[in-house]
């Protein structure tokens, strides 16, 4: 229920973002495109880069199955467990693997899934000689899972704990057993966030590029990122990556859109908004079932952190964490981290906000519904835009500026918050819908508008799902390496750049050291995420 | 909105002030490299510190990601650029870092550099080199392959990374060593050695970090890596095999800029690349050898390294002619099932 001038603003804003967004992908493409390689375009659709854009499809298609999929009885486990020692922890520990170099991650799954892993070492213990090896689709599946799973299952949990306390009121006082709980209160709201959830760790396993490589075996395990790295890093062709760079947008586009196509279910009831309190779940049964699920989800999840840790104790920590340069990387970090994350916040709002004002347009035409189509779309797709184009395209934008490295922190943060973008949007957008609806007419008919209905009504309810998202954005900036391979910036030095670094110089213990410490600090930032949440539990 | 603007603004704003532009000396010296050249256990902060002294002037360091990176940089600034020095290309990049017409001959005095494989050219000015070779832990492997043959017939259980030559230059070093010595057989003998490749990397930082974590017994690195772990580990745990046929090289070269604004600074720089000054300081920092006789000699474990007999390099043409269809030849052997 929003005034004529309040729509207007809404969608205004989601037009800035929009053109914004748009406009830093176009600059570097342009950049990119205007540069006279002086040799022949090569040919784009070959054998080669037909098998690898099906092998990117297929191993993606795959990851987010079973990412997706197991990701499912977790939330579900979880949200029937509102409130047992550790839950919290489990809860935080998810959002870590996103904050790892990708890199260092893959060491510890290697720790734990490797030849001489854990796994491997147990079933030597039980007789087994050979080990079995992980090298492949197996190990490209694993890592994703472990990667996205975590993700996965903290939107949907977010999903599930949204539902109004009635539902379970409900449900309890008309005896509903655990498939009709499942099948008339769960399923409808996972099935709401499932398809962007889907969209979303699809994205991210597609473009994957160093997991695949390494886990992978060989060359038969490319991704079209690998090919995009290769052409602009290795072969300077810029029109080749370019190309490729579309052709994996266009077929993921098509792909998103098969997913969008699944009807959206009702949206949300009202609800008196007291606090979700679970009547459900009480037999053995479930209560055995929940405990083995969330026993096993949280093992696979903590043991390659677990392995990460242990290498990083062998390190002396007080010497890393105490040396000029770490202080300075963290600080680095942080601040990137920080701008990147609120940028992405900002942003996600400002297009969540138009598309709500669009869609609750009594007469949206085709041209504020395509405004719309473009803004859900613009906000997941760019996730694809392989950060090499921006870093590339960016410096022959910028290079008639002078002095190139002192844009690179800035760039560096641009680039991670338009990564977190569609992360943030995952995370906030169907919790302000669900306000939304749950408030909306009542605040427009009490007149609540401006400053007093962000402080009475909205605050309240979306500071967590901001925090969350933010928390998100914030993780996954600081284990990214920045894409600003050409900008030759001594100073500039972030805490993934210096894990690589000890790594490139053999220091490898050190780098093991930086690495938890990293881990730690993305623990600790995953705690403003879930800030609040013990206040809020029921005393069950 | 404005309320998280507000605060989003002045972070971004002390971001900028954070990176502002260093102060403008007198005379500087700008000197492209790649990162691990100037990170702190890198040779950089040494040679800089050592060159300030006796030229009386400052030395700017560009770093960017590796020698391919600064190649680029190179190619997308043109005349404009900068730098008056490119330090850190591999003999592999001179055909294309010629191609630019960038360069100016270095005009120095080489008579004592000398690298294995006779490598001499006027404009590009060895300053290190390693031969690629096979490392392996002596503690799983007791009878480490004797000759390129010998690893790829070997017992596939008995596993290696390598990295790609679509992404790495220890992976390109190694496909051209497979080619040079097994020339059009090349192919047949990939195809074989896939059987042990554990798996391929994109990088030389993810196959090592396997070996050292234990999870392969042999990595593809170079003959003075076991130097490293010699050195600043006291183990002799990882050693390399030497290889009968000989060792692919790597050379690592430093050039002049043609716009050089400093040509007689820089010319100056690079004969100091070359003086005992910045080559007794490479082995320890950049693990690799030295291109003319350090003034104090190498610690023991240098001496303990392979030496090998014989050494492989293509003419950088030669490469930069092939290197695609070789690397096509190469996905597909190893692509096979």
């Amino acid at each position: 229920m929003l005034t004529a001038r309040q729509a207007r603003q809404a969608i205004g804003g989601g037009v800035l973002a929009l053109t914004l967004v748009s406009l830093f992908v176009a600059i570097a493409v342009i950049a990119l495109l205007s540069w006279d390689t002086g040799r022949a375009g090569s040919r784009l659709m070959t054998a080669y880069t037909w098998r690898i854009l099906f092998f990117t499809i297929w191993q993606a298609f795959l990851s987010t199955l079973l990412s997706v999929g197991l990701a499912v009885p977790v939330a579900l486990a979880l949200a029937r467990r509102p409130s047992f020692p550790g839950r919290i922890w489990i809860i935080r520990l998810m959002a870590v693997p996103m904050g790892l170099p990708v890199l260092i991650g893959a060491l510890g799954l290697i720790g734990i899934w490797g030849r001489q892993g854990m796994a491997n070492q147990s079933l030597l213990a039980i007789g087994v000689s050979q080990p079995v090896s992980i090298y492949g689709l197996s190990g490209i599946l694993i890592a994703h899972v472990f990667f996205n799973l975590p993700l996965a299952t903290r939107l949907l949990l977010a999903s599930l704990e949204r539902l109004p306390a009635e539902y379970w009121l409900i449900a309890s006082s008309l005896g509903m057993k655990p498939f009709s709980v499942f099948r008339l209160i769960e399923w409808p709201a996972l099935r709401r966030v499932a398809p962007g959830v889907a969209g979303l760790v699809y994205m991210l396993c597609a473009t994957s590029f160093t997991l695949v490589l390494v886990l992978g075996g060989g060359p038969a395990a490319t991704t079209l990122e690998v090919a995009i790295y290769q052409s602009l890093h290795f072969d300077f062709d810029p029109p080749r990556a370019i190309a490729l760079a579309f052709l994996q947008i266009g077929v993921t586009t098509i792909l998103l859109a098969l997913i969008s196509v699944f009807p959206a279910p009702e949206a949300w009831g009202l609800t008196a908004g007291r606090l979700p309190r679970r009547f459900d779940g009480s037999g053995f049964g479930s209560k055995a079932w929940d405990a083995i699920v969330i026993a096993i989800a949280a093992v696979f999840l903590v043991l390659p952190l677990a392995s990460i840790a242990i290498s990083g104790l062998h390190a002396d920590l007080i010497r890393l964490a105490s040396s000029d340069i770490f202080v300075k990387a963290a600080a680095t970090s942080l601040s990137i981290a920080l701008v990147s994350g609120l940028v992405a916040v900002g942003f996600s709002i400002l297009v969540i906000n138009a598309r709500s004002a669009i869609s609750q347009a009594a007469s949206a035409g085709a041209g504020l519904k395509s405004l719309s189509a473009a803004l859900a779309g613009l906000s997941s797709l760019v996730l694809l835009v392989p950060p090499v184009v921006l870093g590339t395209g960016w410096f022959l934008a910028l290079r008639p500026m002078g002095d190139i490295s002192r844009f690179a922190p800035i760039l560096v943060a641009l680039v991670n918050a338009l990564m977190a973008l569609p992360f943030a949007m995952r995370v906030i957008a169907p919790a302000m819908e669900a306000h939304r609806i749950r408030t909306g007419r009542l605040s427009a008919s009490l007149g609540l508008a401006g400053w007093s209905r962000i402080r009475h009504i909205d605050f309240p309810v979306l500071i967590r799902p901001m925090l969350m998202a933010l928390s998100f954005a914030m993780a996954l900036s600081l284990g990214d390496l920045g894409a600003v391979a050409l900008f030759g910036s001594s100073d500039f030095t972030t805490l993934p750049w210096l894990v690589y670094n000890r790594l490139a110089s053999y220091r490898s213990n050190d780098a093991d050291g930086l690495a938890l410490i990293l881990g730690i600090i993305c623990l600790a930032l995953t705690m403003i995420g879930t800030a609040g949440r013990e206040r809020e539990r029921p005393n069950a | 909105m404005r309320k998280i603007l507000v605060p989003f603004l002045a972070a971004a704003a002390a971001l900028a002030a954070h990176v502002g532009p260093a102060l403008a000396q007198e005379k500087t010296l700008t000197v492209y490299t790649y990162e691990s050249f100037t990170s702190d256990w890198g040779p950089g902060p040494k040679v800089k510190a050592a060159f300030e002294k006796t030229c009386g002037c400052k030395v700017d360091f560009v770093s960017v990601a590796d020698g391919v990176a600064l190649l680029t940089r190179l190619k997308l600034e043109g005349e404009s650029t900068k730098a008056d020095i490119a330090l850190g290309l591999d003999t592999n990049l001179v055909s294309e870092a010629k191609a630019t017409s960038l360069f100016a001959p270095a005009g120095i005095d080489t008579a004592k550099v000398k690298v294995p494989g006779n490598y001499a050219d006027d404009t590009f000015i060895p300053y290190d080199y390693g031969h690629f070779a096979v490392i392996y832990d002596t503690q799983t492997i007791k009878n480490p392959p004797k000759s390129l043959k010998d690893l790829v017939d070997g017992d596939p259980s008995q596993k290696i990374a390598i990295e790609d030559p679509r992404t790495s230059t220890p992976g390109l070093g190694l496909l051209l060593w497979v080619k040079s010595v097994y020339g059009d057989k090349a192919p047949e003998a990939w195809a074989k050695l896939r059987k042990r490749v554990l798996t391929v990397t994109p990088g030389w930082s993810e196959a090592y970090g396997m070996f050292t974590k234990g999870e392969v017994p042999m990595v593809l690195s170079y003959t003075t890596s076991p130097a490293y772990h010699m050195v600043e580990e006291k183990t002799d745990r990882y050693q390399a095999a030497e290889f009968s046929e000989g060792h692919y090289i790597q050379i690592e070269v430093a050039g002049l800029l043609k716009g050089s604004k400093n040509r007689d600074l820089a010319r100056q720089f690079l004969q100091f690349l070359v003086s005992p000054a910045v080559q007794d300081v490479i082995p320890t920092t950049n693990w690799m050898m030295p291109v003319s006789a350090p003034s104090t000699p190498l610690p023991d474990a240098f001496s303990k390294l392979v030496q090998p007999r014989k050494t492989f390099l293509m003419g950088s043409d030669e490469v930069a002619k092939n290197r695609q269809a070789w690397i096509d030849e190469w996905l597909t052997a190893m692509s096979m099932n």
